[in-house]
């Protein structure tokens, strides 16, 4: 069952990718090209050209169909093998609820906290020397994020027989966003946009890249949901199937 | 009576979990390499040198929102 979770998951997650992609091609590479052109106008007084590895069309083309397919394809097998822990031991939700759920607080957790400290950057923002510790920093954020959500949930459901299910989940939800606001004090700010780049670009390309991350997650969690569906309860054209 | 059986059928029923673990452990070992490459690789880490993986991903590594460069 497993198995055959992880497969539908990672197909939901294929899916996403290539939505993503389109996604993409329309409201991400024409800012991508913009942030492009202000990087060498202002890097060409102290940086020598550098060699170009990987043709800029094949960067916009199959690279990043490549990288949001890859992507897409892992997340949605993630979801489903966390999917499979949660199903009928820590949830008594149906299964196209669930996904939905898990989807979208995953979504919450992963994307849309740790976007609010450390944000997508567009080519051209950003100091080279400090990738290491930007990287650092963002995996940080992002896994006590899910850290915490996962606490959240736990302690909702501890709380769920004294304060019924909505009064549990909205303490639980409180007691989220304290915590995450006292790890976003704590975790020092980067800033590293250039002088000259436009606030306008930046806002779109955040934006841009929020757009994106909500196509792939939507996608998985609902396309997951409906695939699980079919299998765990079984197709309704195919009343014989093997457990 | 047919909406009362499907609800029966549709109570959640946890899949063992000596049947998830082998899964979540060797598969989810796999799914976050590929994260890592996508997102990672040839940026604050390498596992091969160059920059060729880097390179390749660029668009979508920004577009991600992983830090690129």
């Amino acid at each position: 069952m497993t198995g055959k979770l992880l497969l539908r998951g990672m197909i939901a997650g294929v899916v996403g990718g290539l939505l993503a992609f389109l996604f993409a091609r329309l409201y991400g590479e024409p800012l991508i090209d913009v942030a492009i052109a202000f990087e060498e106008h202002a890097g060409a007084a102290h940086d020598a050209a550098e060699p170009e590895m990987v043709s800029r069309a094949t960067q916009a083309g199959l690279g990043l169909l490549t990288g949001v397919v890859v992507y897409g394809a892992a997340l949605g097998g993630i979801l489903a093998l966390a999917f499979a822990v949660v199903y009928g031991r820590f949830s008594r939700l149906g299964v196209r609820a669930l996904a939905a759920i898990m989807a979208l607080s995953g979504f919450v957790a992963v994307i849309l906290v740790p976007v609010v400290k450390y944000p997508a950057n567009p080519p051209a923002v950003g100091a080279a020397d400090t990738i290491g510790d930007r990287t650092q920093l963002f995996f940080i954020m992002l896994l006590v994020s899910l850290a915490l959500m996962i606490a959240a949930f736990a302690l909702a459901r501890r709380m769920r027989p004294r304060l019924g299910a909505w009064n549990a989940a909205i303490v639980a939800g409180l007691a989220y966003v304290l915590a995450i606001a006292v790890v976003m004090a704590l975790l020092p700010e980067v800033n590293e946009v250039p002088d000259g780049f436009s606030a306008v670009l930046l806002w779109r390309f955040r934006l841009a890249a929020l757009g994106l991350q909500a196509v792939i997650w939507a996608t998985v969690g609902l396309l997951f949901g409906f695939l699980a569906e079919r299998l765990v309860l079984g197709a309704p054209s195919k009343p014989d199937r093997r457990v | 009576m047919s909406a009362l059986s499907r609800t029966a059928t549709a109570q959640p029923v946890a899949i063992p979990l000596g049947e998830v673990m082998p899964w979540a452990t060797f598969a989810g070992l796999m799914l976050m390499l590929m994260v890592y490459f996508v997102g990672t690789e040839q940026g604050a880490m390498a596992m091969f040198s160059g920059s060729t993986v880097h390179e390749f991903v660029h668009d979508g590594r920004h577009l991600l929102g992983f830090p690129c460069h």
